[in-house]
């Protein structure tokens, strides 16, 4: 359409940033962006678009155009007859004029457009814009986040006692010979969190005890007993740090395994096919993790405490002079069975720990990749916290029964 | 045709949350059907498919198998129930730590006293039918997408169910392999005499296998029912016919 010359009002022109732009000479007009508006007599506005509109310059927002919109105009109309190349940057402009216009009842006519524009902003404006229900709500302040959380960590109890309660079922179906799973599949996991442990285990267990000899030599000096570091470290390996490191580093190793899997079969619809298919997927998937892990943890406790009691044994003999023989006799005399019971049952417990988090959430897990991550990262950290509750729970009632 | 539907919806409204998918939902599925369950993406075919397999309880209403109420079963009868059923989901959710045999074998475990000599020829069979003889021994993220269906159909075959429920059989496959695949569906109703739901978004396959059909709409959250497909696309509902032709009618 042409322009007709009745110049009047309003006469803007460049982007709003007021950066000069250059004249009409061809080149220059390929160069960079201009935007004119023009009344056109009553309540007409005239918006003239020329030169080259992309993403990679400055260009002009809708709120250049929204005051000259406010004066009165009833109809907006386009001239983009020395319209450059354009790209996005010009659309976007356009659909937000298009929407300012809505706002304040102007009528578009968009005959100056050309053809592509006009069907690109027909197609964006086609379906209009939905209200969807269950879509996730914008966070908000810190506050209102951390009150959130709160809450959903209380929600999150019953899930958890509801799932336990289902493990028991579970467990009591299988001492009635009911419960239906495949044993290779337990075995598949006791070779995953035993033997292939080992080594992790191993440098783990023998940098604490190391650790733990260094620490008692320095503190057992001042009273001149440096010959208890083989008490100290015997006792501390096979009480207590030896469950402790065994049941992080599952944790990590085996309680994120365990998540990502059964997440993974939660995502393919796995899970589904056994609800279907009238297996419980308590018996056929918790079930033998859960055993895996109870009966290796343990065992694998056992040995962390063996492998820190030989760093102690190489830091006394080597490093503060203590006899090989002395070591190996104050050993034995510290350590007495329940040593190894208190021990044994708390790898059993920390197994159980890892084994149910890592569970939990991977049949809690959503629909989508995504979820997978959290679940793994999820079972991690709920493993840990589960394991340290139980640590403390349990150390406090063996003190009191004297244990 | 018997006087009790095979399967019946009644009332039946799913809903997450405070958001309704599908409500008001009553159809009848008589034995022998290919009963076609059509709608757009997101208009809760899959949620209904839940619903019906015992997966996803809804917020009203209930589904009639053979006359007997599922949802107000107890867990018991709901498992006996479900056991009539087989299901092939979308992805087909092949266990994927199984082997295929493994995979078709698992649901006659139901079936405690069989020799494992006659479970291997049982399953062999199940899977020449669906023409994967031969990939026994195969993992499924071995397998194609179209085999993987296809190993699907052979698991829900597994226990010889009165009724196939299957999710959207030719989404991801290559129109020839989806033909195959309906061929297949129609080869299993026409020999086993089952009932079979297919849920499904593919105009292809709707037109060439469905003998009944809903169509879910997503704008006013209900069914609309549709009869025959070929028929719908000839006189049948506008909103239907709209999408049977790809919106050119």
């Amino acid at each position: 359409m042409a322009a007709i010359p009745d110049y009047d009002a309003v006469m803007t022109e460049g982007n709003p940033d007021g950066m000069p732009h250059v004249s009409a000479s061809s080149a220059a007009r390929e160069a960079g962006q201009r935007l004119e508006m023009r009344r056109v007599g009553e309540d007409c506005l005239l918006l003239v678009l020329s030169g080259r509109w992309c993403l990679d310059q400055l260009l002009p927002t809708r709120e250049a155009v929204e005051p000259a919109l406010r004066q009165g105009v009833r109809r907006l109309t386009f001239d983009a007859v020395a319209l450059g190349a354009w790209d996005t940057g010009l659309l976007t402009f356009l659909a937000g004029v298009l929407k300012v216009c809505k706002a304040l009842d102007v009528e578009v006519d968009q005959g100056g457009l050309p053809e592509g524009i006009r069907r690109l902003l027909a197609m964006a404006f086609a379906v209009p814009e939905q209200k969807v229900a269950g879509r996730r709500e914008k966070e908000g302040n810190l506050l209102e986040r951390v009150g959130t959380a709160a809450l959903e960590m209380f929600r999150g109890a019953p899930a958890m006692l509801r799932f336990l309660g289902e493990i028991t079922l579970s467990f009591l179906r299988l001492l009635g010979g009911r419960a239906r799973f495949r044993i290779s599949d337990m075995w598949l996991e006791v070779e995953q969190v035993g033997p292939r442990a080992l080594p992790i285990v191993s440098v783990i267990s023998f940098l604490v005890g190391l650790i733990l000899a260094y620490l008692g030599a320095d503190q057992l000096r001042l009273v001149g007993a440096q010959i208890f570091i083989a008490d100290l470290v015997a006792i501390g390996m096979v009480r207590e740090v030896g469950a402790l490191m065994t049941g992080i580093i599952i944790a990590g190793r085996t309680g994120a395994a365990f998540a990502a899997q059964l997440g993974t079969m939660q995502v393919n619809e796995e899970i589904d096919a056994f609800r279907t298919l009238g297996f419980s997927p308590v018996d056929f998937l918790v079930l033998p993790r859960m055993l895996a892990l109870m009966l290796m943890v343990p065992l694998l406790t056992l040995y962390s405490g063996f492998v820190g009691m030989l760093a102690g044994l190489l830091v006394s003999v080597f490093i503060f002079d203590i006899s090989l023989f002395e070591y190996y006799n104050e050993t034995l005399r510290a350590l007495e069975l329940k040593h190894f019971w208190v021990g044994l049952s708390k790898g059993t417990v920390y197994g159980a720990m890892v084994a149910f988090a890592g569970c939990l959430r991977g049949m809690q897990c959503g629909r989508s990749a995504e979820a997978v991550g959290e679940a793994a990262t999820s079972a991690v950290v709920t493993g840990i916290l589960l394991i340290t509750i139980a640590a403390s729970v349990m150390t406090i009632v063996y003190y009191q029964l004297e244990i | 045709m018997e006087a009790v539907p095979h399967i019946e919806v009644r009332g039946l409204s799913m809903a997450y949350g405070e958001f309704v998918v599908q409500r008001d939902l009553a159809f009848k599925v008589n034995q022998g059907d290919i009963f076609v369950i059509m709608g757009g993406n997101g208009c809760g075919k899959t949620t209904l498919m839940r619903a019906l397999t015992g997966l996803q309880r809804p917020a009203c209403g209930t589904v009639l198998y053979g006359g007997e109420d599922f949802w107000n079963a107890e867990q018991e009868d709901q498992e006996r129930l479900q056991r009539r059923l087989g299901i092939m989901f979308q992805g087909g959710a092949l266990w994927s730590s199984l082997t295929l045999a493994e995979n078709v074998a698992l649901p006659l475990a139901e079936y405690a006293d069989l020799s494992p000599a006659r479970v291997a020829e049982i399953v062999s069979f199940k899977l020449a039918l669906v023409g994967l003889a031969g990939f026994e021994d195969f993992y499924p993220s071995e397998l194609s997408g179209g085999m993987k269906k296809r190993a699907s159909l052979a698991r829900a075959m597994a226990l010889d169910p009165e009724i196939l429920i299957i999710d959207e059989p030719s989404s991801g496959l290559d129109p020839l392999t989806a033909r195959r695949l309906d061929d297949l569906i129609l080869e299993l109703r026409d020999s086993l005499g089952a009932t079979i739901v297919v849920i499904s978004h593919d105009l292809a396959s709707i037109l060439a296998i469905g003998s009944d059909s809903i169509y879910l709409d997503a704008d006013t959250h209900t069914m609309i029912a549709t009869g025959n497909p070929r028929q719908a696309l000839q006189s049948g509902d506008p909103k239907v016919r709209h999408f049977l032709t790809r919106g050119t009618a």
